[in-house]
């Protein structure tokens, strides 16, 4: 067995045995992922500072989102977290055709998401809640709304940015399964191409109760 | 004795095999170069800035080109050398050999770094040519997203893509060191200059990301007209100071524990000890970045910050110091009573010591909320950090440079033309930067391209001192330059040091080490010697 780990194809020149690559891509995923955390950190404490100053304008901001439209992707993403999660089952025991299944699934329904994520975009910019000069918002909280805009707008986009890359990272996952490269023995990129899915759904997590529902209690 | 037949600078000659390497050696070469070119770039605004400043009147440069001028100084040297220069070149070449590893644990990510800060640059350089930037490296709004129209869209790219390579660099310093360690190499058998670049990693990928998100705010408030910054538009300048010096205090140490990590190799290799308190000066790096994370409100004791958050800040600013004098104690203490040989890598060990400890204890004086709020925005900073930037990371990889040299090279340069630019710039530096101590304490301010008069004698000393400086640096270009084909061959191991980069040839073989080293022992065990032998 040591043997034959040895000369795996996809063992890199580098390391001394597949074992030694997947601990090696799987902590580099992890502490990538810290970086995440970090790069949107940033942005959700100016969203917190904002939020805890200007509480009124940002509930009544809130309030004009699209909260069915965040409620579905919610549901979306969680699911495509979900066929995420078999997929990576799926290469750990090497059922080919179920992964390539799988993949494609998590795929459809991040493009789902990215659609009515489109229309949520189009529907505000119709009415003119888009920041800038063209910017209409009832004269009281006409500046600190345009402030939660342009935080709802760089903290989706950025989100979305994410969700676009996370395609591609699972096209070419669905492509290496399709060659036969994922096996029972080598599916490490998988497992880590999962962490990073996972991760973005997470973001989600917080971004749709943070930027939705602050408007929806009592009042 | 000749060259090894078969080493990593031989192993191919074609652009190819320089441009599509993933040899970590070779990419730390490629590293070199380019941080070298903007470097001279960096230096070459510092030489018109000191030319403007040598009269009292702004005679030489208008004051617009002059505030591009310090812009541009501070946002290539900052961002396109201190900040990757010992990691990316230094830190590249040795990780793996230090652990005993074949390379990093992602080459390709390695090489991937490597073009990621060379479009970052492409797009400095863009905005550099094409008009320049007048914000000031710390791009504070609202003049950087209102007022300014000047290039910072470009400028905040390139800084924003170039902390990529920084994030790379680091995610793969800390994952090989987790993974790739040589058999037996324990964390307590690593070289101090593997805890300094564990430290550093930490705060790559721990920082960057927040100046990261913080320029492409910056970016966005031009290019969308969002208002994250703009009190007109509901958002607040603070926030965005608070948000780039979360990073940008921490971006000091990545400059400055790297160096320090040289240092103790230094030391202990040409004291021929084992570094006192091994543990300590190990952990102090740790804690130095940790610390380092909590203290970025010191910069803001002016920018209307509460009292009790300037106390606090204060109070974890004076903390930093204890981390940083163990260091200085354990070299000290290494050094007493060692078999010190002076030759040009301790000379820069000893130089960083000297200059770092100033520079440390005037940050010191600014740590203090009365002393800074007195001497804020004057030459006194500007002063301070300079020690702390260039005393210390240009005086520690310079000392890196001419230790690992042979190692990098093969080859030995001459050594009285590196003694004495050492000295040069030694006395160039401080004739250049503790004039500026004196004038910010008597209130000169930074940042304005006249002054009065009775500060002219102090600003033309610090001219002259530049003007010696320049001249060390260019030095060593030129004898390292000559050393890589005329310089006497080096051997593997010509300081007689420790570590296992020393114990493969020099220089070393693509894959480093012919077979997987063992460690069986701690660091710097140097048998005890009476005298120095020759
Ligand atoms: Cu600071």
């Amino acid at each position: 067995m040591p043997e034959l780990a040895h000369h795996h194809p996809a063992l890199a020149h580098q390391f001394e045995n597949l074992a030694q690559q997947k601990e090696a891509s799987t902590l580099g995923m992890w502490v990538f992922l810290v970086t995440e955390i970090l790069f949107f950190g940033g942005l959700f404490a100016t969203y917190c500072v904002y939020r805890h100053w200007y509480a009124d304008a940002f509930t009544a901001a809130s309030r004009e989102l699209i909260v069915w439209a965040g409620t579905t992707n919610t549901a979306v993403l969680i699911t495509s977290s979900l066929t995420m999660a078999l997929a990576v089952r799926a290469a750990q025991t090497g059922e080919r055709r179920l992964l390539m299944t799988l993949l494609a699934a998590t795929m459809a329904l991040g493009c789902v998401f990215l659609g009515i994520k489109a229309f949520e975009y189009y529907s505000e910019y119709i009415v003119h809640h888009v920041p800038g000069p063209g910017f209409q918002f009832e004269a009281e909280h006409y500046r600190h709304a345009q402030l939660f805009f342009s935080l709802y707008f760089m903290m989706t986009g950025l989100h979305a940015i994410h969700m676009i890359i996370g395609l591609a990272v699972m096209a070419v996952m669905w492509w290496l399964s399709y060659r036969g490269i994922i096996t029972a023995e080598y599916y490490n990129p998988v497992e880590v191409s999962g962490l990073y899915w996972h991760f973005v759904d997470i973001v989600w997590i917080f971004l749709f109760p943070l930027l939705y529902l602050i408007g929806r209690h009592a009042h | 004795m000749p060259l090894p037949p078969q080493h990593y600078l031989n192993n191919g000659y074609g652009v190819k095999s320089w441009l599509l390497t993933r040899d970590h050696k070779r990419i730390a070469l490629l590293y070199l170069a380019a941080v070298t070119f903007f470097f001279f770039i960096g230096g070459a605004f510092a030489v018109v800035i000191r030319l403007e400043l040598a009269t009292p009147a702004g005679d030489l440069v208008s004051d617009e080109t002059y505030n591009k001028l310090f812009t541009m100084h501070g946002v290539m040297m900052v961002f396109f050398f201190l900040i990757p220069v010992i990691p990316a070149v230094l830190g590249n070449f040795l990780v793996p050999l230090m652990i005993g590893a074949k390379d990093l644990a992602f080459p390709k990510l390695n090489l991937a770094s490597w073009y990621i800060y060379m479009l970052g640059g492409l797009f400095t350089l863009y905005a550099l040519v094409t008009g320049g930037v007048d914000t000031g490296w710390t791009f504070y709004t609202p003049f950087s997203t209102v007022s300014s129209t000047t290039k910072v869209i470009p400028t905040a790219l390139g800084i924003f893509i170039t902390g990529f390579s920084s994030i790379l660099t680091g995610l793969n310093f800390i994952v090989t060191i987790h993974r790739m360690r040589a058999p037996g190499m324990r964390w307590f058998r690593m070289p101090l200059f593997l805890w300094s670049m564990y430290a550093t990693s930490l705060i790559f990928v721990l920082g960057t990301p927040v100046i990261a998100i913080t320029v492409l705010l910056i970016a966005a408030e031009r290019v969308f007209q969002f208002g994250f910054f703009d009190p007109a538009r509901g958002g607040d300048p603070v926030l965005f100071q608070h948000l780039f010096w979360f990073y940008s205090h921490p971006a000091v140490y990545i400059m400055v524990l790297p160096s320090m990590g040289i240092v103790s190799e230094i030391v202990a290799a040409f004291c021929r000890k084992q570094v006192f308190g091994y543990e300590f000066v190990a952990f102090s790096s740790l804690a130095i970045a940790v610390l380092g994370f909590l203290v970025w409100g010191h910069h803001m004791f002016i920018a209307g910050e509460s009292v009790y958050a300037a106390l606090i800040f204060s109070i974890l600013s004076f903390l930093v110091a204890i981390p940083s004098a163990v260091k200085v104690f354990n070299w000290t203490a290494t050094m007493y009573k060692g078999s010190i040989s002076w030759d040009t890598p301790m000379l820069y060990a000893i130089g960083f010591i000297g200059l770092f400890t100033v520079g440390g204890l005037t940050g010191l004086f600014l740590a203090a909320v009365g002393l800074d709020v007195h001497v804020t925005d004057t030459y006194f900073i500007i002063a301070h950090f300079h020690y702390i930037m260039v005393g210390g990371t240009i005086m520690g990889y310079l000392g890196g440079l001419h230790y690992w040299w042979p190692k990098i090279s093969g080859r030995q340069y001459n050594e009285a033309l590196a003694k004495l630019s050492a000295g040069i710039i030694f006395v160039g530096f401080n004739l250049t930067f503790f004039p500026q101590f004196v004038l910010g304490y008597l209130g000169m301010p930074r940042r304005y391209h006249a002054y009065p008069p009775e500060f002219q004698v102090l600003n033309v000393l610090s001219s002259a001192g530049a003007s010696i400086l320049g001249v060390g640096y260019l030095i060593p270009m030129v004898y390292l330059m000559w050393s890589l084909r005329y310089g006497k061959v080096a051997g593997s191991n010509p300081w007689g040091a420790t570590g296992l980069e020393w114990t493969t040839t020099s220089p070393p073989p693509t894959d480093n080490f012919t077979q997987t080293p063992i460690v069986t022992q701690e660091p710097y065990v140097y048998p005890r010697v009476e005298g120095r032998v020759a």
